[in-house]
């Protein structure tokens, strides 16, 4: 269309500028006020141009027409357009359908839509009693929390802490807090065990689920959960939930013009970060090993400064000491080992699992077990013939990700040298 | 892992801070000639790194502490943890993805664009798969929007603890995305089956090991939830949902799945564990909110702030910080430096983004007397920030999550700055 436009009008205004800008602004549809009043002063200078074109008058006449209508284009977009030019944020709506993308077969549908909602629909046939899930719970459970659900070190906890959700610290857990049983399945099957995610049969977590609410007190040691009686079972917090009050509990409260000067009589410092000791347990890196001790000033509405004193930072960092080797280290590690129970097996007859077994590590090849397949750090540095020794097996530990870089050991590594001098006291005690 | 909180540090940092408070205020004479100045320095007269050195940038090597970082305490395992951006070190309002807070339930997966898969089903006229290429034939918006864990400053609930605001605030970014409305690819697969959509939900979840998933209204999915595959102009970051995670515009992170591998349309909540047992408030009386999802209007100062002391001395100060509200636009930032006895009213950066973070400057002059400084939010709906106070009569300590309280920073004479609690 441009081109036809600008092969009428180039001889008559003589203008490519003109023209082409003209052009621009139809083929763009550009929606401003500006382009409007081009296409004005461009319409009458048609207008008036009119008898010098008495050639092409037909043409031009129906040109205008053209024009015209091209305006009311223009001007019925701007007022579609949001704002600016030639803006438009939203994506535009579409009728029916781009028929882009498939169906979606009811195998696939099956195999990822397994979720479970709180009446039960969505469960799959099967049962399982408590004992059978003690079995898969100490087996797949229980290295991280703990045999009786109790939870290991800083593992989620998922027993107890009934009635104590008014106190100070809550213990939230499956038994105290949970409001529906079908989180639990659900939960269970699809994301735990963590690391081996989806690999629990149907009947393995009925029957964990069944054994947790054993932990829980919640059920006694004969009960069977199945699909049946699934949907009538009934959590201890299942009326603990309220749903989102804030609009009538604080907005309103809270939307009003706030105070600008003489707000509060005087200001004093209450509570200080540095003074909470929340030091680590492990690793003892914590952003807060500064503790001061002194005064702050008071802030009132009279005078806002106040001579300041010196503030001493304190280090509280603990100096590690290295033991040798003795039973009490062993022992020591054996606690530390929980930490890679998930993924390494010891002892006799220990097997892969996600990681390879750690029998007789010291002196032992890197990347040796047969079997396990090793990322490619590992196999160079068993094709280099490196052997784990104290030191290499020390600094493995401390750092896994750096020091074997591309390493598939998930593991944020130990940070405290004493853990790490014990589990290398503990594998140095497990032989082949 | 900390060098700024080291003792050594600390005393470089106070020392610089007295001698620069000893000077007056402006410009001060000086004593010799700079050699920076009147020596010629190897970069002026060596050549420097040509083009292709680093294929894809990063910051020079003098910015390697703006990193992320995490409290190890916090998670029993890097692999379900946190971690805080750098927000003291920041300026402007668009997070680098590089540096932005990462929150990982079962890791962060590598999935490529090839194997990447979005069911559609639940109530819909035809569930539907789509492939990456398929979803970038659909119309796309570019939107700026903050995620804020619903977490962010759960730390702070029954005291000021951690000294830093990338630890009290830092689990929050601001990105640009580029992305498919969700209601287009509901619409693709019809929602005729749905019927009335007023008691109808759709569950989103992810394509990771812990399968996060929530269940989000139907009236917010058609609203301006997005389906996003860019963020600021480049491919999402492994640790932000490549190839596709979804945005929830002004609701808590969690809900943002990522790696989103499903859309189910359901007749109710699946109460899923990341909306039960996760992301519920407990009250003082024990009993808990659920669905709390919109991220109330918040704001912060990030400098001066304990990681960012003042080391000019006295004389002209900017202090500056972030504001956000998960209803709309900032409309408001005020600042005190008494502790909330006075306040003044902060210049904000640009008109405020709806559901995006603002950026505000207080241009001011420092009399070198300690600071108790605080930042208060307003938002479009006339909501104002509240202190911890008002929370806490509300709510009590043992919430967890949605602390959206005015934070203090005690500045002393010497510039440092400390995490305070005040009456
Ligand atoms: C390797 C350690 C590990 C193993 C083994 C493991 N879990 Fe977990 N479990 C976790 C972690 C970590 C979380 C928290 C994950 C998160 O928050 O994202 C968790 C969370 C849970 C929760 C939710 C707790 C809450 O309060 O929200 C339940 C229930 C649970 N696990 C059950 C199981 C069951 C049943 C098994 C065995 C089939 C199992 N877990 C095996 C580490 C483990
Ligand atoms: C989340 C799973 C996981 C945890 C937890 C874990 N590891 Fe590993 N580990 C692995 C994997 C996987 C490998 C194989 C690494 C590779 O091939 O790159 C490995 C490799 C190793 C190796 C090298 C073995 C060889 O034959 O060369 C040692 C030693 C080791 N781990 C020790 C430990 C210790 C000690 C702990 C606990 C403090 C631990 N790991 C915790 C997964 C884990």
């Amino acid at each position: 269309m441009s081109k036809s436009l600008s092969s009428i009008y180039l001889p008559v205004f003589g203008g490519i500028a003109l023209v082409s800008s003209l052009a621009v602004a139809v083929a763009n549809r550009g929606y401003g006020d500006s382009q409007i009043n081009t296409l004005k002063t461009r319409l009458s200078q048609v207008e008036t141009h009119e008898g010098v074109a008495r050639a092409l008058a037909d043409e031009n006449a129906a040109r205008v027409a053209e024009l015209e209508t091209q305006l009311q284009e223009v001007q019925a977009n701007i007022s579609a357009a949001p704002a600016g030019i030639g803006v438009s944020e939203q994506a535009p709506a579409h009728d029916g359908k781009l028929g882009v993308g498939r169906e979606a077969l009811p195998a696939e549908i099956a195999a990822w839509d397994v979720d479970v909602l709180p009446d039960g629909r969505g469960l799959p046939e099967g049962s399982g009693d408590v004992f059978t899930g003690e079995e898969v719970f100490a087996d797949k459970c229980a290295s991280c929390h703990g045999d009786f659900a109790e939870g290991v070190d800083n593992w989620p906890v998922l027993a107890g802490g009934f009635d104590t959700l008014a106190d100070k610290d809550p213990v939230k857990t499956v038994g105290s807090y949970w409001p529906h049983l079908s989180t639990v399945w659900d939960y269970v099957n699809r994301s735990m065990p963590f690391g081996e995610a989806g690999t629990l049969s149907a009947d393995e977590t009925y029957a964990v689920v069944a054994y947790i609410l054993y932990s829980n007190d919640l059920v006694d040691d004969e009960f069977e959960l199945t699909q049946d009686n699934f949907a009538a079972f009934e959590m201890y917090n299942k009326d603990g939930f309220v749903i989102d009050d804030r609009p009538d509990l604080e907005y309103a409260e809270w939307s009003v013009e706030p105070c600008m000067e003489n707000c509060k009589d005087s200001v004093e410092i209450t509570m200080r970060a540095t003074f909470l000791d929340v030091t680590p347990e492990e690793g003892g890196e914590s952003v807060m090993n500064d503790a001061t001790t002194s005064d702050t000033p008071t802030f009132t509405a009279a005078s806002t400064s106040a001579a300041d004193t010196e503030t001493p930072a304190v280090s509280v960092d603990g100096t590690a000491s290295t033991a040798g080797i003795d039973p009490e280290l062993v022992a020591a590690g054996k606690k530390v080992y929980k930490k890679c129970k998930a993924c390494h097996a010891v002892g006799e007859g220990a097997t892969n699992k996600v990681g390879p077994q750690l029998n007789a590590l010291i002196g032992r090849e890197f990347g040796a077990v047969d079997g396990f397949s090793y990322s490619s750090v590992f196999k160079a540095a068993h094709d280099e013939g490196r052997v784990w020794d104290e030191v290499t097996l020390d600094e493995f530990l401390a750092k896994p990700k750096a020091y074997m870089k591309g390493t598939k050991m998930s593991f944020a590594g130990l940070k405290k040298e004493q853990d790490r001098a014990a589990i290398t006291a503990y594998l140095k005690s497990i032989g082949e | 892992m900390d060098e700024m909180f080291k003792p050594s540090r600390r005393a470089f940092l106070r020392g610089g801070a007295a001698i620069a408070a000893g000077s007056v205020a402006g410009s001060v004479a000086a004593q010799s000639a700079d050699p920076l100045i009147t020596e010629l320095q190897d970069w002026a007269s060596y050549t420097g790194a040509g083009v292709d050195e680093t294929p894809y940038g990063l910051p020079i090597h003098f910015e390697s502490d703006v990193i992320r970082r995490n409290v190890e305490w916090l998670t029993a395992s890097p692999i379900s943890s946190i971690n805080f951006t750098p927000i003291h070190a920041l300026d402007g309002t668009i997070t680098p993805q590089g540096c932005a807070f990462e929150r990982h339930h079962s890791g962060a997966i590598e999935l490529s664009k090839g194997d990447y898969r979005l069911m559609i089903n639940g109530l819909v006229d035809q569930p539907l798969v789509f492939t990456y290429d398929d979803l970038q034939r659909f119309p796309r918006e570019n939107h700026v929007y903050f995620c804020e864990c619903a977490a962010n400053t759960g730390m702070e609930w029954a005291g000021a603890q951690l000294n830093g605001v990338q630890f009290t605030h830092g689990m929050i970014h601001n990105m640009e995305y580029t992305g498919v409305p969700l209601r287009l690819l509901l619409q693709e697969a019809g929602l005729d089956a749905a019927g009335d959509f007023a008691d109808k939900w759709v569950y989103v979840e992810g394509a990771d090991a812990s399968s996060n998933g929530r269940s989000i209204p139907m009236e917010k999915a058609l609203d301006d939830v997005l389906v996003a595959f860019k963020a600021n102009g480049e491919a999402l970051r492994m640790e932000h949902g490549y190839p596709v995670r979804l945005v929830v515009p002004g609701w808590e992170g969690n809900m943002w799945v990522k790696w989103l591998r499903r859309v189910e349309v359901t007749d109710a909540a699946v109460e899923s564990r990341e909306e039960t047992s996760k992301y519920t408030d407990v009250y003082e009386n024990g009993v808990a909110r659920k669905w709390t999802w919109v991220m109330d209007a918040k704001s912060v100062i990030t400098s001066p702030s304990p990681q960012m002391p003042i080391k000019h001395g006295q004389g002209p100060l900017i202090i500056s910080g972030l504001a956000w509200s998960g209803h709309g636009q900032i409309t408001r930032v005020d600042v005190s430096k008494d502790g909330g006895i006075t306040w003044d009213t902060a210049r904000l950066g640009k008109q405020g983004d709806t559901k995006a973070l603002t950026r505000f400057y207080l241009d001011t002059d420092w009399d070198g007397a300690p600071m108790l400084l605080q930042s208060r939010a307003m938002d479009e709906t006339g909501y104002v920030q509240p202190t911890k106070e008002q929370l806490r009569e509300k709510r009590g300590e043992n919430s967890v999550y949605h602390n959206n309280c005015i934070q203090t920073w005690y500045v002393n004479a010497e510039g440092i700055a400390e995490n305070v609690e005040v009456s």
